[in-house]
């Protein structure tokens, strides 16, 4: 095994083997994630927005309910979430550690923060504007599509990018029990084996994406904003 | 407008709001096709309520509203948005979508209509030419000012060819010269399209540019209503004296008489001029301490202050002001401060709050 005395920086055998896998790791981790909790996350808002007091479909009940739910999920550390649901995740992706395990438990993590976001964008669309097209005589259906989701589009962009970056964060911390990707090789070798040119690696490659992705959010949701 | 063939139809409409709060209190109004109709009233008054029940927002407690034959009370689900689509609405905060350009803005209600495409586009830019914006088809609501967002709104709420066009405060957040613009529009619109208005405002001058019949209401009740020369002439009418104010006089000797003269449809005296005439014919020193003089629908209309020299000379004013078909009573300085004062609680502005 190679110690931290050996050849530094790129010279360095673990930086030399690992390190582009670690960045595709954190890479594909995000993008899995960032696609389910998209997936899922922006229907459950679009429902806790329409069943709550101020939606198109207020049922109270089932709004508390649904929120009690997502602000549970919400409350647990993520830490404790990732191993508590290792039964779960063996069930969905057949094993417990490697990337594909760890985009189970931050998927299920990031889906109720994702999910208030977008409830809150679309709270934001002026109720104004929901009656003026509710008097051209449109369903709710039409009116969920073309007014609520299209006018919080851009909030939505906004808490969307807010919840990749929390998520890139998050793969760190997934890396701490085998989760892959740059948090692992910075722990394993930068903290446990002294390989300060490795941390030094991980942190700046971490940030790199985090400002391209802030970056990238920014940019379109600048884009999709006529306001 | 008495005909039976009323666009808008509304028999004695409640409205009871949970914890009893009886918003309206038993409406009843009709409104002929072709007219611009003025609803005015201070806030509280029921305005926005019933402007909602108008537009099947709110459910009504009873009563019933037709509006061009349909009944909005009790049409639910896929009748009611049908129902709605015979009303085009403009809002005081227009309500334009910020993701969508003008011209997409206006195809909408086509959008919603299910009309056709190419249907759609003809249709939209007929009118962006009617509201006189053929150029910013291609512009989002936050690359035009408060007038042209409201033309595009009345665009819109004119696209599915309503037969009534409802408004509420349509130009309440615009400044003087865009008001008159867009009331303009509006009427030019009605001569045109032939359609039936509804203008729901607190601005007596918007009542004054282009209602043809005012309704005044208060504490949930029509409590004046007709056309509007005739609502003006209605000396008993609180609304006569705010559609034609008197603008405020300061330099009143306390206990100072003053006569009061309300020019209006007479026979004998069409307008100012042939009040003067009458004056100096039947050598009546009169001076005029404050004045009004608006021309309704063509018509001279007007309020004034006489000061007459002393007691004597106040009857005598009288006396000849009656004789020519003239409403004219004696006041006070007392009674116009307080009116004054009443009159400037009425004006300030108001947000239609629900």
């Amino acid at each position: 095994m190679p110690s931290a005395t050996d050849e530094l920086w790129f010279d360095n055998p673990v930086i030399e083997r690992f390190l582009v896998d670690a960045i595709l790791e954190t890479i594909y981790m995000t993008s899995a994630t960032g696609f389910f909790t998209a997936l899922f996350g922006l229907p459950l808002g679009i429902l806790l927005f329409n069943l709550g007091p101020k939606g198109l479909y207020p049922v109270q009940l089932f709004y508390r309910v649904l929120s009690v739910a997502v602000d549970f999920a919400r409350a647990v550390p993520f830490i404790i979430l990732m191993i508590w649901i290792i039964p779960f995740t063996r069930l969905v992706v057949g094993a417990a550690i490697g990337w594909e395990a760890a985009v189970v438990p931050l998927t299920i993590g990031a889906i109720p923060f994702f999910a208030r976001m977008v409830e809150n964008s679309l709270r934001e669309v002026s109720w104004g504007k929901v009656e003026a097209v509710q008097m051209m005589g449109a369903s709710k259906l039409h009116i969920t599509w073309n007014v609520l989701l299209r006018e919080g589009l851009p909030g939505i962009v906004g808490g969307f990018t807010i919840t990749v970056v929390t998520l890139i964060s998050f793969t760190a911390m997934a890396g701490a029990v085998g989760g892959g990707g740059l948090g692992q090789l910075a722990i394993n070798y930068g903290y446990h084996r002294y390989m300060g040119d490795v941390m030094l690696i991980c942190v700046i490659l971490l940030v790199v994406i985090v400002t391209a992705v802030q970056y990238t959010g920014n940019y379109v949701a600048r884009r999709i904003d006529h306001r | 407008m008495e005909s039976a063939s009323s666009v808008i139809e509304l028999q004695d409409v409640r409205k009871v709001y949970p914890g009893n709060v009886t918003a309206l209190d038993g409406v009843s109004l009709r409104i002929g096709p072709g007219s611009i109709h003025g609803i005015v009233g201070r806030s509280g008054a029921g305005k926005s309520t019933l402007i909602r029940c108008l537009t099947g927002l709110e459910d009504l407690s009873s009563g019933s509203i037709r509006i061009d034959g349909r009944s909005m009370d009790r049409a639910t689900g896929a009748e009611l948005m049908k129902a709605r689509r015979a009303i085009g609405m403009v809002f005081q905060h227009v309500n334009l979508l910020d993701s969508r350009t003008a011209a997409r803005n206006i195809a909408h209600p086509l959008e919603i209509a299910g009309v056709p495409r190419a249907k759609r586009r003809a249709r939209v830019s007929e009118l962006l030419e009617l509201v006189g914006l053929a150029d910013r088809a291609d512009n989002y609501p936050a690359q035009l000012s408060g007038g042209q967002k409201q033309r595009v709104g009345i665009a819109r709420a004119l696209a599915a060819e309503p037969r009534v066009l409802l408004c509420d405060e349509p130009t309440s957040a615009l400044d003087s010269t865009t008001t008159r613009q867009i009331l303009q529009l509006i009427r030019s619109l009605r001569d045109r399209l032939g359609i039936t208005v509804i203008i729901i405002t607190h601005e007596m001058s918007v009542v004054r540019e282009i209602c043809d019949s005012v309704s005044l209401l208060e504490n949930g009740r029509v409590s004046r209503t007709g056309r509007l020369l005739e609502v003006i002439s209605d000396t008993t009418s609180p609304l006569s004296k705010e559609l034609i104010s008197l603008p405020p006089t300061s330099a009143l000797k306390p206990g100072q008489q003053l006569v009061e003269v309300l020019l209006t449809e007479s026979e004998h005296v069409q307008n100012i001029g042939d009040l003067f005439s009458l004056l100096a014919e039947q050598a009546v020193p009169a001076r005029v301490e404050a004045g009004s003089i608006e021309t309704i629908q063509g018509k001279q209309v007007g309020r004034l202050h006489l000061r007459p020299e002393d007691m004597q000379s106040a009857q005598r004013t009288l006396q000849v002001l009656h004789s020519a078909g003239l409403h004219a009573e004696l006041t006070t300085a007392e009674q116009v401060a307080a009116e004054e004062a009443a009159a400037e609680e009425a004006e300030a502005p108001r947000e239609g709050g629900r």
